[in-house]
């Protein structure tokens, strides 16, 4: 069996695949009809999820630091302990991203998208026994979008004005039209406690499908199942155990050990050893984070577009997917896209390494001499090698690259968003509105391009408020396109998420959410004894 | 250190010369309390020239304005430096940390089970290694130059060439990975029973015996060679002692001072210094706290597990010293 037909039986697992869908294409990869069909077989009925267990997680990202108030998550553990025990109003779909009820059973919007109504569902009960009511989301809400709240969501949620119960109804009310309301909900930070959590911020007390029994910030929680859970379709095991591990060789020896079932953040570097481990399986997500190389588009010599060009055409995609990531990636357009957001403006031509018209480029743009580039390990795993890289595509157009290693200490603060020419990362963001707004609004804080067009920012604030979706992406393929040509992003690849489980471990969903399956993982894995 | 000149006019030199060993354990004493005070001053006076805020840290990519207003005033950190320092320290001596801005847990009560842990996998460290060493290091003697000298020696150097996540990986790809008899990772937790403890920490515990054998050994190796070559030694042997027992009664007593010493210095080494080992290992003590803390900028907890390291490494030190006077009697009647 090749790495295609695995995966296409690992979709069968997952569910997202008929039995006609996998016959074709598993016949096409090679199969014969009745050795498909036999794997069809198998995928299906490992697809039969088994009950029990005890599930033990090695996670990355945990620290003694941690707060059990989920205002103040802020790592990849706390993320995946807060999605063990706590709901959203909102989830979002593990394959096309779109929002999909959770605590709230259905929405509508204003005709502006200004105004939203949330029908909250009933018969749900809290940890301790107590009924969920539309006091306890409104409350929620308002904890996470006061002023004075040091919430992660904070940001996420500032164009709310309004937030009032009507009937057994949420009502929202925005500053300005926002089509993408439900899925801003999605965010983890939002679980909806009794009452807010504001008597009790650290109880840990949600509707989740398993309850916190212990918790030691950045050692370990465990939890246990939560009989009265309002959902049959997760939860599959007993236990939980989620270990942290801020050590990479760590979380390696214990997976392949067995003393874990599942481990995050594999490094690209090592991950052909771990894969050849007799045991472990590697689950690789497509992401949206990505790695850039960013130009100040409002400072010489960056302020000319043919430069810009040239330094686009001139960095070579594949070779950094291949290099940098291990493969474990795919290759960027330029833009901060990519199909895992809905609404994904599709048949935009993929930009190649072109030296030619890199050279082109660059003798229109009359610049000569070198370019500055500054880099450093910390703006992302193997920036440093990757500016390198980078050097030695440029040469081939003509093009002289100085790459500058900065220490890693002090980078964010003054290398990035400072200096006009650097390396950096960004992690996904729910929506394309999101990831414009934090990055390519003329006025975000965060515009480390300095990329300052008017109509760009008009397209943004219609885009918003636009509820028909055929329209919507149309202006979101415009935007795109301006980003892509005009912009100062060099966007060279976006990285999956990289994890690894045992062989034992099954159902894992290839979430495009976010990393450890949206958090979920523990939630929606099974044992196979 | 003056001694008297004329006359015992003042108490404070009668005193000393008349208990002469009170007097040197109390100056001791008032010295370490001294420079941990100063200590604290750089503790805080260092962090607070640290780059980098924890408001905007903390909240990472997430940060608005607002929040990061929200925290900084929230902590307090629009006061001055000298009121947060004097303030700090007043609770400090009084042994409440505060708590910590990003977890909002007391301080004193997180640190008190991670020192445990700590105390816990160093005290067992220590309680193999210093008796190994020393006994190591004594029977290297016996046999100098022969082949278990030689044998010991290579061992020894071997392991202290080695970095020590280097020795934690070796030690986890053969007892945890091939034969799968370790328990792997060494995370401790309250509810965990003594004997599932032991067992917990059996491979760090080898860990670090290995990294700190070494260095004792050899410090007893060759104190006690250099006391051998002495002529009440030579005196010893004419006397028609064995060489075991000259060894042990008359060079290993007179060699004890460094031996004190070296022991000191890895025993806090082995509390302060062993980040990395529990970071390998998983192991939930106070480096792997402190390096949590240091990375979102938590003040209330760097600043707590600096000053307790500071104190550790003074305190040992300081018993070192007075173990040092103890043993040599000619140290007490400084001239």
């Amino acid at each position: 069996m090749n790495d295609y037909t695995k995966y296409l039986a690992s979709r069968v697992t997952a569910g997202g695949l008929s039995r006609r869908e996998f016959l074709g294409r598993a016949m096409a990869a090679g199969l014969t009809l009745a050795v498909a069909d036999k794997l069809f077989t198998e995928s299906a009925e490992a697809a039969e999820p088994k009950r029990g267990g005890h599930l033990k997680l090695g996670l990355e990202g945990g620290a003694a630091t941690d707060s059990k108030d989920p205002a103040k998550f802020l790592s990849q553990f706390m993320f995946c302990v807060g999605r063990c025990w706590g709901d959203m109003l909102v989830e979002s779909d593990p394959l096309t991203g779109a929002a999909v009820p959770a605590l709230a059973e259905s929405w509508e919007p204003s005709k502006d998208a200004a105004t939203w109504t949330f029908k909250i569902r009933k018969g749900v009960k809290f940890h301790n026994g107590k009924e969920l009511t539309i006091d306890d989301v409104v409350a929620t809400l308002k904890r996470h979008t006061d002023k004075a709240s040091e919430s992660g969501a904070l940001g996420v949620l500032g164009s709310i004005k309004e937030i009032k119960a009507d009937g057994g109804n949420l009502v929202l009310t925005l500053s300005e039209g926002n089509a993408d309301m439900p899925l801003l909900l999605t965010d983890y930070h939002l679980v909806i406690q009794p009452n807010g959590g504001v008597d009790d911020p650290l109880a840990s007390i949600g509707t989740g499908p398993y309850k916190l029994t212990s918790f030691e910030a950045g050692v370990r929680a465990t939890f246990e199942k939560n009989k009265d859970d309002w959902r049959t379709d997760r939860g599959y095991v007993d236990s939980i155990e989620i270990i942290g591990m801020n050590d990479a060789t760590a979380r390696i020896a214990a997976l392949s050990s067995g003393q874990v079932h599942y481990i995050n953040r594999v490094d690209p570097k090592t991950v052909n050893l771990l894969k050849r481990a007799p045991n472990v399986e590697i689950l690789s997500t497509a992401g949206r984070g990505h790695y850039v190389f960013i130009m100040h588009c409002d400072k010489a010599p960056f302020d000319n577009n043919d430069l810009r060009l040239a330094l686009k055409y001139a960095m070579d995609r594949e070779t950094m997917v291949e290099k940098i990531l291990g493969g474990y990636g795919k290759v960027g357009n330029d833009f901060p896209i990519n199909s895992t957001y809905a609404l994904f403006p599709e048949g935009i031509e993929q930009r190649v390494y072109d030296p030619d018209k890199a050279a082109f480029h660059y003798k229109k743009s009359g610049h000569s001499g070198s370019v500055l580039l500054r880099t450093s390990e910390v703006a992302f795993p193997g920036g440093v090698d990757a500016a390198v890289l980078y050097q030695e595509s440029c040469k081939k157009a003509g093009i002289e690259i100085e790459v500058k290693r900065e220490p890693g200490d002090g980078y964010w603060t003054n290398v990035w968003n400072v200096q006009p020419f650097s390396t950096s990362y960004w992690g996904g963001r729910p929506t394309q509105d999101q990831m414009y707004s934090t990055a390519y609004l003329s006025t975000a804080d965060w515009n480390d391009t300095k990329f300052k067009r008017p109509d760009f920012d008009k397209l943004l604030l219609q885009a918003r408020s636009e509820l028909d979706e055929a329209k919507r992406k149309d202006m979101y393929r415009a935007m795109a396109m301006m980003v892509r040509d005009e912009g100062g992003v060099i966007l060279p690849m976006f990285n999956d998420f990289v994890n690894a489980s045992t062989k034992q471990v099954k159902g894992y969903v290839h979430d495009i959410g976010n990393d450890m399956s949206n958090g979920y993982v523990a939630t929606r894995v099974w044992l196979e004894a | 250190m003056s001694s008297p000149t004329s006359g015992n006019i003042l108490p404070g030199l009668r005193f000393r010369q008349r208990f002469p060993l009170l007097a040197l354990i109390l100056e001791r004493f008032v010295l370490s309390i001294i420079l941990l005070f100063a200590v604290s001053i750089l503790i805080f006076g260092g962090l607070e020239a640290l780059p980098g805020d924890f408001a905007t840290t903390y909240l990472g990519q997430s940060a608005t304005p607002q929040a990061v207003a929200n925290i900084r005033k929230d902590l307090g950190l629009d006061r001055p430096v000298t009121t947060r320092y004097v303030e700090w320290l007043g609770n400090a001596v009084q042994g409440d940390f505060g708590t910590s801005w990003a977890s909002k847990n007391s301080v004193s009560e997180q640190i008190g089970k991670r020192l445990g842990n700590s105390l816990f996998l160093a005290g067992f460290a220590a309680l193999i290694s210093v008796p190994l060493a020393v006994g190591l290091g004594m029977v290297s003697v016996h046999f100098r130059g022969r082949l278990p000298d030689k044998i010991i020696n290579i061992i020894s150097l071997a392991a202290i060439s080695l970095p020590e996540f280097f020795i934690g990986y070796l030690l986890i790809m053969f007892f945890a990975v091939k034969f799968g008899v370790a328990t792997f990772p060494a995370t401790v937790y309250e509810s965990m029973g003594f004997a599932d403890r032991l067992k917990a920490i059996a491979l760090p515990t080898a860990t670090l015996v290995l990294v700190v054998l070494a260095h004792m050994m050899r410090m007893t190796r060759a104190a006690i060679l250099s006391v051998m070559s002495s002529a009440y030694m030579e005196t010893a042997e004419l006397k028609g002692l064995s060489a075991f027992r000259s060894i042990v009664k008359h060079a290993a007593p007179n060699a004890l001072a460094p031996i004190i010493n070296v022991v000191a210095l890895n025993l806090a080494y082995l509390v302060v210094g062993v980040v990395v080992v529990e970071v390998v290992f998983v192991y939930p003590g106070m480096g792997q706290y402190m390096v949590d803390a240091v990375t979102v900028r938590d003040m209330p907890v760097v600043q707590a597990c600096g000053l307790i390291f500071a104190a550790v490494y003074i305190f040992l030190n300081m018993l070192a010293d007075i173990l040092a006077i103890i043993a040599n009697p000619r140290l007490r009647h400084p001239r």
